[in-house]
């Protein structure tokens, strides 16, 4: 009913997707851990019409006209803010974007007054990277508008794991039975975990592939409902076997620092994806990266920027996949389709 | 005039004894002078029973009163109205003020206020290192003169072996022990809960159980080389449980105390919250250290407190201000305000059929008086000798209610269990024949 009655108002923005919506109802995005095949599905061929609307001559619809999104970053981050940026400007909505230093927040405002105040300030959806596990959950409790997780600490980064996913299905056709390979720093790793959600409940073999000592606590052991189910393997050259995705992950300095690797180059000769490691997998096999690339550390510059890698698609996916995100979390509660819906009575 | 009170028709507990029967208790001027049958005493005031269990007040060996210095978390009459509402009359007060309690002048200042303005009894516990900093022995001669019972830099470990030798052979002069928050904190670095996989899940920083286990093991280790006497904090782990129980089967002087939460609660409910839903991820009010642990570790604990290798039950009571509680995860403070909700947490472990009443009364009662020696400091606490303090409470243990943090006597409303029913409440507690729980009345 909604969907019909937004049409009225909004002239009709793009070929709205199926109103098959496996009975979404969900106003944040914090995490895919509770996700049904359905709802990835759905917010696969709603990436699908975005896409389309991206291949536009004048890629813009109005279908968030008069939504008010902030983006609220407490960590930099050019590539993932502008992302969510565009693709809310795609869509018609107002974007102000708030990052943690130059505003109260770095003055030490608490989390909760931050939310508060932005929701109050008319805020309908807020979008928040935040360098401490659990902060958006927290946002969540705190106020009405909707919250998208655009990154927390080392849990959750759900927009990067649907653009992965959308990559590969993309390229792919199903996951279903595919094999993904998932290397690198998984202990502090929020993509590889979100990744392991919904590649494990789309059906894919996910196996995750690190030092032991970036190995999560009880990963791989059989927690049904508790952890994805994933293989772990710490020999990248057995990971690599057969895989139809080699996906490596970003290893921050820090973490040399920490005592968890001995050093960089012994970390990037046993952990590197590179040519002959790619070789050992299926051929035409995808290379992925989250970005940003430590070219010469966890991937070698050949396979970063060679055939087989999919890292630029990734990118231009990643807008797609955060226009659907932000339609479907919004389009039963934005102001545009209050008025509809106040209209239609 | 000797006031005289009669206490009629309760099921009577009496721990030291080992007895649990019907009898009455006859109170006068504030001490204990008949347990019998058939008591009749004219002109006594009588307080019906009928229905309940008597029992000796609660002995907790273990809690933040957070004064001096830290009144907005708590202070030291809104904590011990605390205590009486969960049953304890008497209370250790930890060190970790501000300033720390590592020299006579703040223990003496301390007991003052208790003296004037505390609803139980507190026996103040000095600190081991000068400022709680780990390297110079406070002045444990003075503070055992001032009248601290035990010694402990509670809220961080004695990190220095070295200091903690010296520390345990400096107390043993003095005939007391200390007590260690055991947590090596070289393992357990920046942690914020249990590493499980509730911390993989969540992506929160774990702290691993051998960080308690390895601490535990130096302390029974120098405990053994000393022949001193080392109380262990808190026990959250299988490793630590099964040290201890091998430290005592060898005659080490080793004694140790479990938490109620740590009993009855996993770190699920970090996850989780305590009403199963998604709601609450990421609770900080249930972040507490030592954390919650597996459901493995927490069926050790209860075994340890069955079997007596752990002698006590204490709280571990850490108020916060809401402001403490009420953000990220990772910058909450640690601790859970357990003094209101101890009993009716515990009696999960009798209605479970874990553990009998009597055992868990025996471990709330002479158990922490036992384990510190108590009773050269206020003789009688803990029993329902004749002669002792009249201290004692009327047990429902099959009461139902709902915790309801807003109406917590203490000023921390940091319960991870709010809302959640419990079965078996303290319905009256009373501190030498005095009723403390209800009305604003004072010790003394
Ligand atoms: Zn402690």
């Amino acid at each position: 009913m909604t969907t019909e009655t937004r049409a009225d108002v909004v002239p009709a923005p793009f070929a709205a997707p199926s109103t098959d919506d496996g009975g979404w109802q969900r106003r944040h995005l914090l995490d895919l851990d509770d996700f049904t095949v359905e709802e990835l599905d759905l917010v696969m061929r709603t990436t699908d019409t975005m896409k389309e609307v991206l291949s536009r001559e004048v890629p813009r619809v109005p279908a968030l006209r008069g939504t008010t999104i902030f983006t609220l970053f407490y960590e930099n981050s050019t590539r993932t803010r502008s992302s969510f940026e565009l693709a809310g400007k795609i869509l018609g909505a107002d974007v102000i974007n708030i990052s943690a230093s130059g505003s109260s927040v770095s003055k030490g405002e608490s989390l909760v007054d931050t939310v508060k105040t932005l929701q109050a300030v008319g805020a309908d959806v807020l979008i928040m990277r935040h360098n401490r596990s659990g902060g958006p959950y927290l946002a969540a409790r705190t106020g009405q508008c909707s919250v998208v997780n655009a990154g927390d600490g080392t849990h959750a980064h759900p927009t990067q794991a649907l653009l992965d996913l959308y990559t590969m299905r993309g390229a792919l056709g199903d996951v279903r039975g595919r094999k993904v390979v998932i290397v690198g720093d998984l202990l502090h790793s929020r993509v590889a975990r979100s990744n392991a959600w919904a590649l494990t409940t789309m059906g894919a073999e996910v196996v995750v592939c690190a030092p032991p000592t970036l190995v999560p606590a009880r990963l791989g052991e059989a927690l049904e409902g508790h952890l994805p189910r994933v293989r772990v393997e710490t020999d990248l050259d057995k990971a690599v076997v057969d895989a139809d995705v080699v996906m490596a992950l970003r290893i921050q300095n820090e973490r040399m620092q920490g005592g968890y690797v001995p050093g960089v180059r012994e970390y990037s000769r046993l952990y590197q994806v590179n040519g002959e490691r790619v070789a050992r997998a299926k051929p035409g096999a995808l290379v992925m990266h989250p970005g940003p690339m430590n070219e010469g550390v966890e991937i070698s510059h050949e396979v970063a920027h060679g055939l087989q890698s999919r890292v630029e698609e990734q990118v231009t996916n990643g807008v797609a996949v955060r226009m659907a995100v932000l339609w479907l979390l919004t389009r039963n509660s934005t102001k545009a389709a209050k008025a509809a819906a106040k209209g239609a009575l | 005039m000797t006031e005289r009170i009669v206490i009629l028709g309760g099921g009577i507990f009496g721990p030291a004894t080992g007895k649990s029967e019907l009898l009455g208790v006859l109170l006068e001027d504030g001490r204990i002078s008949a347990v019998a049958k058939d008591i009749v005493v004219d002109g006594a005031r009588e307080i019906d029973a009928k229905g309940l269990i008597v029992a000796p007040g609660f002995v907790d060996l273990h809690t933040h009163l957070r004064e001096p210095g830290l009144e907005y978390k708590e202070d030291i009459a809104s904590g011990t109205r605390a205590a009486a509402r969960g049953g304890f009359t008497t209370v250790c007060a930890m060190p970790n003020t501000e300033p720390a309690m590592d020299n006579a002048s703040i223990v003496e200042h301390v007991r003052r206020e208790a003296d004037a303005r505390a609803a139980v009894r507190v026996l103040p516990i000095g600190a081991v290192s000068k400022g709680r900093k780990g390297t110079d022995l406070a002045e444990m001669g003075d503070l055992a003169a001032a009248g601290c019972v035990a010694f402990s830099d509670d809220g961080a470990p004695v990190y220095d072996a070295t200091l903690m030798r010296r520390a345990l052979e400096y107390a043993n002069g003095l005939g007391l022990a200390i007590i260690d928050h055991c947590e090596d904190p070289s393992l357990a670095h920046d942690a914020v809960m249990h590493e499980g996989w509730v911390s993989t899940r969540l992506g929160l920083r774990g702290a691993p159980s051998a960080a308690e286990g390895a601490a535990v093991a130096r302390d029974i280790a120098l405990a053994e080389a000393t022949g001193a006497h080392v109380h262990i904090a808190h026990v959250s782990t299988r490793g630590a449980i099964e040290a201890i129980r091998a430290g005592k089967a060898r005659g080490v002087r080793v004694t140790a105390e479990v938490t109620p939460h740590h009993l009855t609660l996993t770190d699920e409910l970090v996850a989780f919250g305590a009403h199963g839903g998604w709601d609450l991820m990421y609770d900080t009010n249930a972040k507490v250290n030592p954390p919650l642990r597996s459901a493995d570790d927490v069926e050790a604990c209860v075994a340890g407190l069955a079997d007596g290798t752990i002698d006590c039950i204490a709280t571990d009571h850490a108020p916060h201000a809401v402001i403490e509680k009420l953000c990220e995860f990772d910058d909450a403070a640690f601790g859970i305000s357990g003094l209101e909700t101890a009993f009716g947490l515990c009696m999960r472990l009798v209605h479970e059929q874990k553990i009998s009443l009597e055992t868990l009364i025996e471990r709330l009662t002479i158990g922490p008086v036992r384990a510190l020696g108590l009773d050269r400091f206020a003789p009688g606490i803990g029993t329902l000798d004749v002669g002792a303090p009249a201290d004692f409470v009327l047990l429902d243990p099959d009461a139902e209610w709902v915790v309801d943090a807003a109406s917590f006597a203490s000023k921390g409303k940091n319960t991870p269990i709010d809302g959640v029913a419990l079965k078996g409440a303290v319905v009256a507690t009373y501190v030498g024949g005095v009723r403390v729980d209800r009305a604003e009345v004072l010790v003394g």
